[in-house]
């Protein structure tokens, strides 16, 4: 991830044929890698950030990616591999902001000066600890932008074990998290523990940021954890179709964006975004279209009824 | 689709008594069969109202009818569809700075960090260009006046204990007086309110409707206030507008809530009741119900 | 190593006029911005910052011409739409991720084109204000000086409009025209504050010191000049520290005293929330009074 590969001044070039092309990609070990933990990462970011968007919470996820920076950078300074700093920082800032009540969520203009300060401190370390370690000035650009290069297969095992155990531990809790996002009142009424539920998703929400981080960079996790949700949920309004829809979505332009980045000189970040980004702004305008009609059909109905 | 209520002829004309010093007899605000539009739905009609000076007119009716509209029509914000509206002898929005407003809003963010008497001198200089200069009060006239108005005010209200606290901190109640003297500081001839009690815990809606009350009398200033429940207010009350899906009302309070007015408004059987310390009490036939506290809620008929 | 050797060396002059400059402008922008509760609308700015800068060294122009066009178009389109960045956090999230994406994208588009050596983006992220020549730091100090007397300008009925939204309307207040400058105001400030301390730390300059100015006085006008001077006197210390420990990049410094001192503020003076919380609590996500 840190070491980054000088790229070749040529590029593979697309052929028109995916067979080819795709074999002609796979045939590389790291681009086999970058499939791999781009797909887990898609799946995780897709049922994670779906619960993160229904509870209003993408606020917290954009912090908690922010402080993966400053783990990742820490990490390389102390020489210890990457992935560690990206899950200690993460899980850390999500135990911290899950101390702190209301955190995370943009309130009012205290509230949101301290995280904002919170944020840019963050970040500034995160910029300390690269100028620290010298000659990294390089690796920052795909800590913060994103890059498929150098994703050992390791890597992959590790991000798919913690993928896994993310996921069976939001499979135990996902009914009454659910329950308890939607209606936190009755929920606890019931006997659910919003506190708790509340604090393991905020830790769980920490594991699926510095996985994202991993592929997309810091600064873009939104592309997989927030705009595949959000686009289920202008969609559909069903729980189970929306998480589908989710992970549908965050895979299409993961293999999408890792395709484009391969064939071009661009970091992937920048297409994962544009991809995700496209898909949500297509599936808001679908859905003011489809209400512009369904408003239509009524009120014609109730012209011609009161011309009677 | 314009319902002209046969009860807005019952409208009884403004009393001689209050204390008219405005020539030509004009009233302080003054609808002649006004309509509003918001959004292609005519909101209301046919409405009449003339509300003279130092009266106490209380705006009434069930949620979603338009009452804070009619409030944002007398401020000139919002065009009227059809009819005539006189603000002070202007049209709506030329008398700006001759009409104090409350707004409807809920509480204040518990973390805004300015002070009570700041949000009062607002309503003094607040829309001037550029930062008041820091110069000493004995070296401008016009700074010791404005000190002066803006403590006079805080005493009107009864708010000096708790002005110099950061809004943010004071309980609801505090917050609304404040906002009242914010509204006053510029000596209006018209108190327009939108539901100023809603907020407020019952010993606080008392004490805030007396205050009002008392400042109308006293100040000789007209109010126009936006309710949703009639009794804290009755007391003061001289006037009523009762909005309703099926048209307007206004008058006296005692020719307005009553069960034949309120069932023609509502095209459906309504009744008042009076209750044994003197509240209202409309009850609904499945319609909407209205006054008094524990009543107060609204059955939608489907 | 004296302090006063530090001015014996052109850059650090340099870097602490125009710094001195930004850091009013941002703590006197940055007072209004959190009492807006428009925090991240500064932060969306300070991503824009980025793009457009790298936009602009990518087609070979002067660096501010594309912070400071891409910040002020971006602020108008903002307030234009009228968004407030609360109901919809979602979307905005999502254009101002994709604004980095694309900012990404002129920063590969920049490197590969020969003249430059991968650090340009660092330096547009985290800034450099040790390597402000003389016509840079004048230019920032001038822009700096135009922002203040703006913000001076606007002051009294951009705070009622931002206290007393409604009432301030019906009194004749400019309110939208008003937020719509300040906006263009908060993008300027994000484009002068990138150059200081770079576009993803720019939010730490706006936010802090007018946290801090925000806690210390209810008093607006007091907070105000607080906030300014807040913000100087973090920068200098700062700068200061950056030079006695050449390790430690002058961003983070600045950053690093900037935090300190709001974080300070907020165990010493806290609010009385006792009662309040319960309030909050109930409020949930129901946008409260004032509406912003």
């Amino acid at each position: 991830m840190v070491t980054t590969m000088s790229l070749t001044d040529t590029y593979p070039v697309w052929s028109w044929n995916p067979v080819t092309d795709l074999r002609a990609m796979w045939a590389f070990p790291f681009m086999v890698n970058a499939f791999r933990a781009g797909t887990v990462v898609a799946v995780l970011a897709g049922v994670i950030g779906w619960y993160m968007v229904l509870r209003r919470q993408s606020f917290a996820g954009h912090t908690l990616a922010q402080v993966s920076f400053p783990g990742a950078a820490c990490a390389t300074l102390l020489g210890i591999a990457p992935v560690v700093g990206y899950f200690a920082f993460c899980v850390g800032a999500a135990l911290v902001i899950a101390a702190i009540p209301r955190a995370g969520q943009s309130g009012s203009g205290q509230e949101a000066a301290l995280t904002g300060t919170v944020q840019a401190f963050g970040l500034a370390c995160g910029f300390l600890f690269v100028a620290l370690y010298k000659g990294f000035l390089g690796g920052i650009n795909s800590l913060l932008f994103g890059s498929f290069l150098g994703i050992t297969a390791t890597q992959v095992t590790v991000l798919a074990a913690v993928a896994a155990a993310t996921l069976a531990m939001l499979a135990v809790i996902a009914r009454p998290l659910l329950f308890a996002s939607v209606d936190p009142d009755v929920a606890a009424v019931r006997g659910v523990p919003v506190r708790v539920l509340s604090v393991a998703f905020l830790v769980l929400l920490g594991t699926a940021t510095a996985a994202t981080s991993q592929i997309t960079g810091t600064l873009l996790v939104f592309a997989l954890l927030v705009m595949p949700a959000a686009t289920a949920q202008q969609l559909t309004a069903r729980p189970a179709v929306g998480l589908a829809v989710s992970v549908l979505v965050g895979l299409a332009v993961t293999w999408t964006g890792l395709i484009a980045a391969y064939y071009s000189p661009y970091p992937i970040g920048f297409f994962v975004t544009t991809f995700a980004l496209g898909v949500y702004v297509f599936a808001r305008l679908a859905r003011v279209l489809a209400q512009v009609l369904a408003r239509r059909a009524p009120a014609s109905a109730r012209l011609s009824g009161s011309a009677v | 689709m314009a319902r002209i209520p046969e009860v807005a002829r019952h409208r009884v004309p403004p009393q001689a008594t209050t204390t008219g010093h405005r020539e030509g007899g004009e009233g302080v605000v003054s609808l002649r069969r006004a309509a509003v539009r918001v959004g292609g739905r005519t909101l209301w009609s046919g409405v009449d109202l003339e509300v003279g000076a130092g009266e106490f007119t209380a705006v009434l009716g069930p949620n979603g009818v338009g009452k804070s509209t009619l409030i944002k029509v007398v401020l000139g914000i919002l065009p009227t569809a059809a009819g005539e509206v006189r603000v002070l002898g202007e049209a709506p929005g030329r008398a700006g700075h001759r009409i104090g407003y409350l707004p409807q809003r809920r509480n204040v963010d518990p973390s805004l960090r300015i002070r009570g008497i700041d949000v009062v001198r607002m309503g003094l200089d607040g829309d001037r260009w550029g930062v008041p200069l820091p110069l000493p009060l004995r070296f401008s006239a016009r700074r010791r006046a404005a000190r002066d108005r803006i403590a006079e005010v805080i005493e009107l209200v009864g708010a000096s204990a708790y002005a110099r606290r950061p809004l943010g901190e004071c309980s609801g109640g505090q917050q609304q007086r404040l906002l009242i003297a914010q509204a006053l500081v510029r000596g209006p001839e018209l108190l327009l309110l939108d539901e100023p009690l809603d907020s407020l815990d019952l010993s606080h809606q008392g004490g805030v409707a007396a205050l009002l009350g008392r400042i109308c009398r006293a100040e000789g200033v007209s109010v126009v206030m936006v309710a949703h429940d009639v009794n804290p207010i009755l007391p003061w009350l001289d006037r009523v507008l009762y909005l309703a899906e099926g048209g307007a009302a206004a008058g006296p309070p005692q020719q307005v809530i009553t069960t034949r007015t309120l069932s023609r408004l509502y095209g459906a059987p309504v009744e008042v009741l009076r209750a044994g310390d003197g509240r209202l009490v409309v009850v609904g036939g499945g319609h909407g119900t209205e006054g008094g506290g524990g009543h107060g809620h609204h059955h939608e008929l489907d | 190593m004296s302090v006063f050797t530090a001015f014996d060396h052109p850059y650090f002059t340099h870097a602490l006029l125009a710094g001195s400059g930004i850091a009013a402008a941002a703590g006197l922008v940055g007072y209004f911005l959190v009492l807006r509760a428009q925090v991240f609308t500064g932060d969306a700015l300070g991503h824009v910052a980025f793009t457009g800068g790298l936009a602009a060294l990518a087609f070979g122009y002067d660096l501010r011409l594309g912070l400071f066009a891409a910040t002020v178009v971006f602020a108008v389109l903002i307030g234009a739409l009228g968004s407030r960045g609360r109901s919809d956090d979602v979307a905005i999230g999502s254009v101002f991720a994709w604004i980095l994406g694309l900012g990404a994208f002129f920063l590969t588009l920049y490197s590969t084109r020969g003249a430059a050596h991968g650090t340009a983006g660092v330096s547009v992220l985290f800034g450099s204000i040790f390597g402000l020549s003389a016509g840079q730091a004048k230019v920032a100090l001038l822009a700096a000086a135009a922002i203040c007397a703006a913000v001076a300008l606007l002051a009294r009925p951009l705070l009622f409009a931002s206290v007393d939204e409604a009432v301030a309307t019906a009194r004749g207040v400019p309110v939208r025209a008003l937020g719509l400058a300040f906006l263009v105001l908060v993008g300027a400030c994000a484009a002068e504050a990138t150059q200081a301390v770079g576009s993803l730390l720019s939010l730490g300059l706006l936010a802090a010191p007018a946290g801090a100015a925000h806690l210390l006085t209810a008093r607006p006008y007091h907070a105000l000049a607080l906030s300014a001077g807040l913000a100087v006197a973090e920068m200098w210390a700062g700068l200061g520290l950056s030079y006695a420990a050449p390790r430690l990049p002058p961003s983070f410094t600045i950053l690093a005293v900037a935090t300190a001192v709001y974080l300070a503020t907020l165990v010493t003076v806290r609010p009385r929330r006792g009662r309040t919380v319960t309030s909050r609590a109930v409020r949930g996500n129901v946008p409260g009074w004032p509406r912003l």
